[in-house]
């Protein structure tokens, strides 16, 4: 019986955990097309692009209000260590303008400028101190270079795979970027181990993220109690279980104790014949004897 | 524990109600009113009941008051002998009223004393009227120093002015003289309260008639807000009120002759021309105006030194202006003080004593000028450094007199002379002080009629630490520790452990005295104790198991907490009883007081250096700007020392520990200052070595609240310069984000706790679901607002509001978790633990509190539930964590409403984590709830499976339940509570509670009841009878059966 408990525990284990490997996966490609927020109806569309610089990506046209819209560029700049800032890359998008004032970015490209010799250079010196490469973008798109810029930066030896693999996500809250996530699109291991890239170019994922909305704390209007009430009363009727279910733990015990007093019967019917002669009857006197004295 | 009810058990229960409250009934007061029988919680939620166990309380109240039958009271003995057996067992998560005071204790504080006022003309009880910068005001007893009655304001409700009206009634002038009140003086009741009008921000002035006498001419006169007001004394009522607002009228003098219904008010418009308006006190109407110009300008106090004069300084602060101003044209006379003084500075005009004199401190000096006739004035004695003086009290045959005290060695000396002849000393004493309070800082005199019939004095100082002291015939007759009023910053600390040899814990009691105790305690449960006994056995328990020994127990529940207060002093209380163990003061060579910013664990004896004492950092900055240089100090903790203390010569901004320790367990410390760079310490080359080797790992962040930005930095390299050093490092920024101002303030920021103890990883849902939590250090959570939402509740409409919470990572400045709550304001008061944080708004929508709790948890792990994986060793649980990956998480979360507002939230923390979890939230009845973390878990659902259930997981409701019984503050309240600390005790069940505010609660708590010890009441004495009974039994009874045997064998 525990063996097989055991078997049970474990298969049922495997099986949900290969089920939520498959959710696992589900959900990486979510983030992957920027869909976090997306789900909900009420946030605004997040809009990414997935835009490697040699592939023409295929340019969706959607007619909306020209007027509102505007068309806008921003670079982005990076450093090598503590070098100063240098444009690495520009990023076009247009911003919609809606009517209630707020601002949204849209369709979003990214180019990647090639490195330079000198900065391939400076990036494979990089690589040997394991330092940082670093990015940033103006804080407002609308008015750049803007007050602020927002930096990130990442270990140099976290970027080369096969290429130099690169993940921007762009967190945004109208025209203004609050800030940037950089990294590598996968794991980076600590023991960082020194890779030069197999060939210098950028292999770009960029991804805006707009603010998720919290859900409402839900009001449990007296409806819904009574309706859940009720769906309680509906979803516990049918469990009318049977009486062997209800008192079993009565039943077993008592047909123990019948079975056993049916076996001491049938003992004592074999016994009486047997002790008749001797024993009973010395029972008796001996239960009579105190009486006497 | 969940029980479902059969409708027949259910019956029970409003039965049992029915007794408790039925017990309710017999007792007097608010709490003790409560059923003691705190167990039978009746909270359901929907169908399921919270029951515990039921005590034997009610059940042997019953017993007690029916008389049965000889056997029968046996037989009920003998069965509640099991009961309570059982029920020792059984620890409650509220208290018994009984165990009020066991494990916990209060302390009540005032806080520094600001205005002192005294009340013993009548016989009967002597008290003083204080007022302190905790806004708190209060009556002591002159006697013993205990509180008569005490109200603390609001926060923002600081009290400007404190008197004593018609003799019964107290009055408090509040809110910058917008807020007057009256407390009646025996009992502290609130008589009235008025509030006034006031239009601008400016000094406030409160002026209480001197006579007796209950009549409506003499009207208290307020001024603040630019207004004056003439409040009737007897039921608050504004009696008329004069508009000074359009002209920026300052009041400064107010002076109401006797027998005179004219009303002198003295004033500065725009600190340059002096104004004095004669004003009827019944109508308030302006009956003269007269009006003079000063062309220097007055800056600073005024003294009024006779009825008709005035003293102030000009705005250069070396000329006395001696204005005369009832008369019938305004005088001006201007006297240098380089005519009085040789070298003088800038001056000080100190208290102003009436009788024509004045003090005024030049250059670190006291000088004491007489105000002749013609407003001549000429200096009469002059007094050294740090001397407090107190005001002026009227003494018999209309002679003034004043104290005045200063410092000489470890004493201080009081005098108290005549204003008029400063020679005649009415007493001089010099008393034994303690150094660590510091100087004097206040004094307020008070005269009594000694036995003789002579004039005897009372002086009540205000020390340096803030604390209180009532100085009388050459002693101090009482002191009040109220620098504990203003804790800001708690750690705890270790007691020393019990030597063999040095008898620190000597055995107590003998054996017949341990017996005698658990005897009485026998009796106490089994209810045959008398009065007498139970009044015994309450002493005992307070006084039991050493719980105020110095030493270190078994299971952690001896520490010592150390609080540092805005005094700057540091107190080491006892978590036994409350007492302070040792206070030091503050020291640095470079300025006089230092002010205490933070206290840090610096070093912490471990498996090694054990024979080292442990010690706490106190960062202290000389001077109140940012970029005044800092002090650290070095405190022993088992003895209060100092070991060391130095100007570090830059500033402090921000202090890290660092998750290294060298090899005398100090703890290595980063401090960085306003330049940006930042400090190690200690500065040894054995903590640069190993700060050396994690050069590169070593990351740490700054929140710019002003500017909304958080930038992150990482180390560069050693500072240069000349006056750097080898311990100072520059460093780069690597990341910001930038909230954008016109949409997004920072409001509040919290990281974990550095030391919490996370016991697994690993969370197992009912289906057999792993999930890892996304357990990391470098989690920085950020609450912003909308700009105009910053300000008070109710003040925006919910589309202009908005409540945005990140999650951040302090390494790479990923923001992991970014959430936006529409129409929901600030203040957010969150706690963040494990891989949790819930924080507490307000829904402008709902009209609610809400409280959010956000759970993360790592994806990247989420495959590692793979059994086959597991047991091949094919997962990636060992692999060290970097930032620079990618993080695969998600959130959960859940909303609630909360129905009350919160001052502070905090959570239990317990040595290895195993327990589960308590919120703690500081109500804004400074009390304190504990809420278990189930309730606020975000799986909760509107019908929990069978499965969920028997997880513990609740049905979810809309809002939090609050369970009178789980105030664990129980009647008492944590006045102004500020906030609240945890620190686990070394048995995993219990964790220590320390709530500060103006008052002091500690207790202990066990969020899972203790199930891993009995607890203090077991009877042991209870267990050895029952066994020595039961064996006695069996030897009787086997003497007996022989007994039979062999008479049975002899027939």
């Amino acid at each position: 019986m525990p063996n097989l408990t055991l078997v049970l525990f474990l298969s049922t284990l495997l099986f949900s955990s290969s089920f939520a490997f498959q959710s696992d996966e589900l959900l990486l490609d979510d983030e992957e097309f920027g869909l976090e927020g997306g789900s909900h109806p009420r946030s605004p569309e997040p809009v990414i692009t997935d835009s490697p610089p040699k592939q023409t990506p295929s340019i969706r046209r959607r007619y909306s209000d020209p007027d509102l819209d505007s068309k806008i560029q921003f670079t982005l700049e990076h450093a090598f260590g503590d070098s100063d800032f240098s444009s690495a890359g520009t990023f076009s998008a247009r911003l919609k303008t809606w009517s209630h004032g707020g601002q949204t970015l849209t369709k979003l490209r990214f180019a990647r400028n090639e490195f330079s010799d000198e900065e391939k250079h400076a990036f494979q010196n990089l690589l040997k101190g394991d330092d940082f490469y670093r990015i940033r973008l103006p804080s407002n798109v609308v008015t750049p270079p803007g007050r602020e810029y927002v930096i990130a930066s990442v270990r140099a030896r976290c970027l080369p795979r096969d290429g130099l693999d690169e993940h921007i996500a762009i967190h945004m809250d109208g025209a203004n970027i609050l800030a940037v996530s950089y990294g590598s699109p996968g794991a980076c291991p600590y023991p960082r181990q020194l890779k030069l890239p197999g060939k210098w170019t950028f292999n770009s994922h960029t991804i805006l993220k707009s603010s998720e909305q919290a859900p409402r704390t839900p009001i449990f209007t007296e409806e819904i109690l009574g309706s859940s009430e009720n769906m309680e009363g509906e979803a516990e009727a049918p469990v009318e279980r049977s009486f062997w279910a209800k008192y079993w733990m009565y039943l077993i015990p008592l047909g123990l104790i019948v079975m056993n007093a049916v076996t001491q019967a049938s003992n004592m019917a074999e016994e009486q014949p047997a002790g008749s002669q001797g024993q009973a009857p010395a029972a008796i006197h001996r239960g009579s004897a105190p009486r006497r004295r | 524990m969940f029980f479902s009810f059969e409708e027949k058990k259910l019956r029970k229960v409003p039965r049992f109600a029915n007794a408790c409250g039925a017990i309710t009934t017999t007792k007097k007061g608010a709490i003790p009113a409560l059923p003691s029988d705190k167990k039978t919680l009746a909270c359901s939620s929907h169908d399921l009941l919270f029951f515990q166990t039921k005590a034997p309380f009610s059940l042997t109240r019953s017993v007690k008051k029916t008389k049965p039958a000889n056997a029968m009271a046996m037989a009920l003995r003998l069965y509640l002998l099991l009961l309570v057996f059982l029920s020792s067992a059984i620890v409650s998560f509220s208290l018994y009223e009984d165990q009020v005071g066991l494990m916990d204790w209060h302390q009540r504080y005032i806080g520094k004393v600001k205005h002192a006022v005294f009340h013993t003309q009548k016989t009967g009880r002597k008290r003083v009227i204080v007022s302190t910068e905790e806004n708190v005001v209060a009556s002591l007893d002159l006697r013993h120093g205990e509180i008569f009655w005490r109200h603390v304001l609001g926060t923002k409700d600081a009290i400007d002015g404190v008197d004593i009206a018609l003799g019964k009634y107290v009055i408090t002038l509040s809110s910058e003289g917008s807020m007057v009140r009256a407390w009646n003086l025996p009992d502290g009741q609130m008589v009235w309260e008025t509030s006034l009008h006031s239009a601008q921000h400016s000094k406030s002035l409160l002026s209480v008639p001197v006579n007796l006498k209950v009549d409506k001419d003499y009207p208290i006169l307020v001024f603040g807000g630019g207004y004056l007001h003439a409040v009737s004394p007897i039921d608050g009522e504004v009696l008329w009120k004069k508009d000074f607002t359009a002209e920026g009228f300052e009041v400064q003098r107010v002076l109401q002759p006797l027998e005179s219904s004219i009303i002198y008010v003295l004033g500065f418009l725009h600190s340059s021309e002096a104004i004095v308006y004669q004003i009827d006190s019944k109508s308030g109407e302006v009956v003269a105006e007269k009006s003079k110009a000063f062309p220097g300008g007055f800056s600073g106090e005024v003294a009024s030194v006779s009825n008709d004069k005035v003293v102030v300084l000009d705005s250069t602060r070396s000329i006395l202006v001696t204005i005369s101003f009832v008369d019938e044209e305004i005088s001006f006379q201007k006297t240098l003080i380089s005519d009085l003084v040789e070298d003088s500075g800038e001056a000080e005009i100190l208290s102003p004593l009436l009788s024509n004199m004045l003090a005024v401190k030049v250059n670190k000096r006291t000088i004491f000028v007489r105000v002749g006739d013609q407003g001549k004035l000429e200096m009469v004695d002059s007094l050294s450094d740090e001397t407090a003086m107190s005001d002026s009290l009227p003494v018999a045959d209309d002679q003034v007199a004043f104290a005045s005290v200063h410092h000489e060695g470890s004493k201080i000396h009081l005098t108290v002379k005549l204003v008029d002849d400063l020679d005649t000393v009415l007493l001089r004493e010099s008393i034994q002080m303690d150094q660590h309070r510091g100087r004097v800082d206040k004094v307020f005199i008070n005269n009594y009629i000694k036995t003789d019939r002579s004039n005897g004095f009372r002086a009540l100082i205000v020390m340096e630490d803030h604390s209180l002291l009532l100085l009388q015939q050459g002693a101090i007759v009482w002191s009040r520790e109220e620098g504990l009023a203003s804790v800001t910053d708690v750690t705890t600390a270790e007691l020393p452990v019990e030597k063999d040899g040095v008898s620190v814990a000597k055995v107590e009691h003998t054996l017949v005295d341990w017996l005698k105790g658990h005897i009485l305690k026998l009796k106490g449960s089994l209810l045959l104790a008398s009065p007498e006994d139970v009044v015994a056995i309450q002493e005992m328990r307070m006084k039991s198991s050493g719980r105020s020994k110095l030493t270190r127990d078994h299971n952690g529940f001896r520490k010592l907490f150390i609080a540092l207060t805005r005094a700057g002093k540091l107190y080491a209380l006892h978590t036994g009883d409350g007492r302070i163990v040792w206070s030091t003061l503050l020291k640095s060579p470079a300025c006089a007081r230092p002010s205490g910013i933070s206290l840090y664990q610096w070093q912490v004896p471990h498996h090694h250096a054990m024979d080292e004492n442990p010690s706490v950092l106190v960062v202290g900055r000389c001077g109140s700007d940012s970029s005044s240089p800092g002090v650290l100090s070095f405190v022993d903790v088992y003895t209060g020392k100092e070991i060391s203390s130095s100007d570090i010569g830059h500033s402090v901004v921000q202090v890290m520990p660092l998750p290294f320790t060298d090899s005398t367990e100090q703890r290595l410390h980063l401090i960085a200052d306003t330049d940006g760079h930042v400090h190690l310490y200690p500065k040894t080359s054995e903590a640069l070595s190993i700060f050396q080797r994690e050069f590169q790992n070593v990351y740490w962040y700054n929140v710019e609240g002003d500017d909304g930005i958080v930038r992150g930095h990482g180390m560069k390299s050693s500072c240069s310069g000349e006056t750097a050093d080898e311990y100072c490092f520059t460093t780069r920024e690597l990341w910001t984000v930038v909230f954008p101002s016109e949409s997004e303030k920072i409001i509040s920021t919290l990281t974990r706790k550095p030391n919490e103890v996370v016991h697994t990883q690993a969370k197992v849902s009912t289906d057999q679901d792993v999930l890892y939590k996304y357990v990391s250090r470098n989690l920085l959570f950020v609450a912003t607002v909308s700009p105009k939402g910053a300000g008070e509740i109710g003040s925006v409409t919910p589309e202009e509001s908005a409540l945005v919470v990140y999650l951040i990572d302090t390494v790479t400045g990923r923001i992991l978790h970014r959430l936006s709550h529409q129409g929901c304001q600030g203040p957010v008061h969150a706690v963040f633990s494990e891989n949790w944080v819930v924080y507490h708004y307000f829904n402008l929508r709902a009209h609610k509190y809400e409280v959010t709790v956000v759970e993360i948890y790592d994806q990247s792990r989420a495959e590692n539930k793979n059994v086959w994986k597991l047991v091949l060793g094919k997962h990636n649980l060992t692999a060290p964590i970097s930032s620079y990956s990618r993080p695969e998480m998600f959130t959960k979360s859940q909303s609630y409403f909360f129905p009350q507002s919160v001052k502070t939230i905090a959570v239990t923390s317990t040595a290895k984590g195993i327990t589960s979890k308590q919120l703690l939230i500081g109500t804004i009845g400074d009390q304190i709830l504990a809420l278990d973390k189930r309730f606020v878990d975000p799986r909760r659902t509107l019908n929990p499976s069978q499965a969920e259930k028997e997880e513990g997981i609740i049905p979810l409701t809309d809002s939090l339940p609050i369970i009178p019984q789980s105030y664990i503050t129980h009647s008492l309240k944590v006045e102004g509570l500020r906030g609240i600390v945890t620190a686990p005790a070394k048995l995993e069940s219990t964790t220590h509670v320390f709530a500060y505010g103006v008052d002091l609660f500690y207790t202990r708590l066990a969020p899972s009841k203790t199930y891993d010890s009995l607890t203090d009441d077991f009877s042991y004495a209870l267990l050895l009878i029952t066994i020595v009974a039961l064996v006695a039994a069996i030897y009787i009874t086997w003497a007996l059966s022989e007994k039979k045997e062999l008479s049975e064998k002899w027939r």
